[in-house]
């Protein structure tokens, strides 16, 4: 599609002798939202910061439109940060924060002060020039650093899980008013999270990393539906992970019983995990699917209910609107579709870099 | 009835502790020489006061020695709190433990010892102890007004400071010395009033024949106390309260404004 405008080159990182990031090597391009999601200490946040400047690579380079950056003093990158909490000048007004970077570039006082209107108006908080920080919602705040950054004018917009410290609904809201600001102002933003779910709803293109290693990359709807090793589909949502075999392409056994799958080449009778989603469990009569099950716990989630399901020494996760009583015999049934089919790490460090060789 | 006990009780703690003080200050002002009998309103003693040669010089000892103390505390201080943002949390607090150990041990030790010290060391004993004595035990104090203001201190905002394009020096002017200043200024101040109205640590360290207000309060009481003593004694009262009352309204005002 586009071009890449930033890409890192085998980069590494270590600190206290501890690897953080081992030969991270990933593209970004032009005009994408962009989301690194990991768990904690995954070293999502070390390569955001490598991308800003605030952290050197003991190996590895950093490429911006085509020039070597990664010696570069965060002063002189043509991208901004909008930091975990915030990070506003709390002893200057919102309009002086705003101005900030302006006034160190010279900017005339027209230009800025149109700027500072345009940027306020951009996230919905008109007139709010002669307010202190302080006096700001959590929300608020988080939008005026955004405006802060954006009014600089960057090619991409660095956020560091910026709406970590909001609560639910407030974080629902940003998602979609990040969304809309990255459609409008049309750069890149490269999103840090360890939120799946924001993840899935805003990016274009998610990154799933974990123990300093990429561990997939791809569009949200590819990530979740065929995620490539159990560490993905674990952390992106919910799912059933069933060690299994491949007896041939399109048929897979799980837990004693064939299965019609839709994947192709992992062999004949090879070790394969599958993930089965607990949406994708669909619950029917007893012998109208593949294998029985009895109901053993019952939860309302609002939206679905989700059960547990004991079936063939396994306890199946499923997500579903139609009822199915604790006790209640059943049958499970899968489309092929729904069966994704993931090879088995021969080593614990093996499922760590499977993505990366 | 609660509220009125409430009141009285108040009172009561403010008699008490103020008291000793008010009969001091309306004494300045009694022109009688008798303590125990009110002879008229006067000024004579602030007038003898100020007319007092010893007065005038210890009072110049006593300033610059404040001043000079204040100045150099509040530097070594504050880099000190400043350098050890890059330490653990464990080995601060440890450091914290010892600075201030000084700040409770009792003032007699910390002046015989420091007495001990500088004779040792072959220093003569003067104005140059003194000052060195003041700066010692002022340290604690300014290191503990400043380092709350060190550790809060948010690395993101200087971050956020270079990200849009600030130099180093131009981030550190504009988002980290603005945070703890508020702590450098109250430090400062309670490092001044600590030091003119210090007397035991003074009166170990100064030697003969050099002399601070402190001090020759303490020497004039031995020849039987005279009214322009009164009239000193509320000045400094009057100084340091002053003083004080900057020095706890500083920072709150600063927040208020914000």
């Amino acid at each position: 599609m586009s071009k890449d405008l930033i890409t890192l080159e085998h980069i590494s990182k270590s600190y206290d002798g501890q690897l953080i990031l081992d030969d991270l090597s990933l593209s970004i391009y032009e005009n994408s939202f962009v989301t690194l999601l990991g768990p904690s200490g995954c070293g999502k946040t070390t390569t955001l910061r490598i991308i800003g400047g605030f952290e050197k690579p003991d190996q590895g380079r950093v490429i911006f439109d085509g020039q070597d950056i990664t010696n570069l003093a965060p002063n002189k990158r043509q991208l901004n940060t909008v930091f975990q909490k915030y990070a506003l000048f709390t002893h200057m007004t919102i309009a002086e924060n705003i101005a900030f970077g302006l006034k160190i570039k010279n900017k005339s006082d027209s230009y800025i002060k149109d700027k500072i209107k345009y940027a306020l108006k951009l996230v919905n908080l008109e007139g709010f020039e002669n307010r202190m920080p302080d006096s700001l919602s959590g929300g608020q705040q988080q939008r005026i650093a955004i405006a802060r950054a954006i009014v600089n004018e960057p090619k991409v917009l660095l956020l560091d899980e910026p709406l970590g410290a909001l609560d639910l609904k407030m974080r629902q809201d940003m998602q979609y008013e990040l969304k809309r600001l990255k459609d409008e102002l049309g750069i890149t933003f490269i999103y840090v999270t360890h939120d799946q779910e924001e993840a899935l709803t805003m990016s274009d293109h998610i990154v799933v990393m974990n123990q300093g290693y990429i561990q997939q990359e791809g569009s949200p709807e590819k990530i979740y539906n065929e995620p490539e090793n159990a560490f993905v589909a674990d952390f992106i949502g919910d799912s059933n992970i069933i060690r299994s075999t491949m007896i041939r392409d399109e048929l897979v056994e799980i837990l004693g019983a064939k299965f019609a799958c839709v994947d192709k080449g992992f062999g004949e009778n090879k070790p394969v995990d599958v993930v089965i989603r607990p949406e994708d469990v669909e619950l029917v009569a007893p012998d109208a699917g593949t294998i029985n099950g009895v109901v053993t716990g019952l939860t309302f989630k609002g939206v679905h209910y989700e059960m547990d399901v004991e079936a063939n020494g396994y306890e199946w996760l499923v997500h579903s609107t139609k009822l199915s009583e604790v006790g209640s015999n059943v049958g499970i049934k899968i489309d092929p579709f729904n069966i994704q089919i993931m090879n088995v790490p021969a080593s614990e460090d093996e499922e760590a870099i499977s993505e990366t060789v | 009835m609660r509220k009125v006990l409430e009141r009285i009780y108040l009172a009561i703690i403010l008699i008490f502790m103020y008291a000793p003080i008010l009969t001091l200050i309306v004494l300045s002002f009694n022109s009688s020489k008798s303590r125990a009998k009110w002879g008229g309103f006067t000024l004579k003693w602030y007038i003898n006061l100020l007319s007092d040669e010893a007065v005038a010089s210890a009072l110049f000892n006593t300033l610059s020695i404040a001043v000079l103390a204040t100045i150099f505390s509040t530097i070594i201080g504050t880099f000190t709190c400043i350098a050890m943002i890059g330490l653990s949390s464990k080995l601060r607090s440890i450091i914290m433990g010892i600075t201030n150990i000084p700040m409770i041990n009792a003032d007699i030790v910390t002046g015989i010892s420091l007495m001990l010290l500088f004779r040792f060391l072959h220093i003569s004993t003067g104005f140059t102890t003194i000052l060195l004595a003041h700066i010692t035990f002022n340290i604690p104090f300014v290191m503990l007004s400043v380092m709350p203001r060190v550790k809060n201190i948010n690395f993101y905002v200087y971050e956020a400071a270079l990200d849009l394009g600030a130099s180093r020096p131009y981030a550190f002017f504009k988002t980290i010395l603005p945070d703890i200043v508020p702590g450098i200024v109250s430090g400062a101040l309670m490092a001044f009033t600590m030091s003119l109205d210090d007397f035991i640590i003074t009166y170990f360290t100064k030697g003969s024949g050099f002399e601070t207000l402190s001090t020759l309060i303490y020497n004039e009481v031995k020849r039987g106390i005279q009214p322009e003593i009164y009239a000193l004694s509320a000045l400094i009262f009057v100084v340091v309260l002053v003083l004080l009352m900057i020095v706890y309204r500083a920072p709150q005002a600063k927040t208020k404004e914000k």
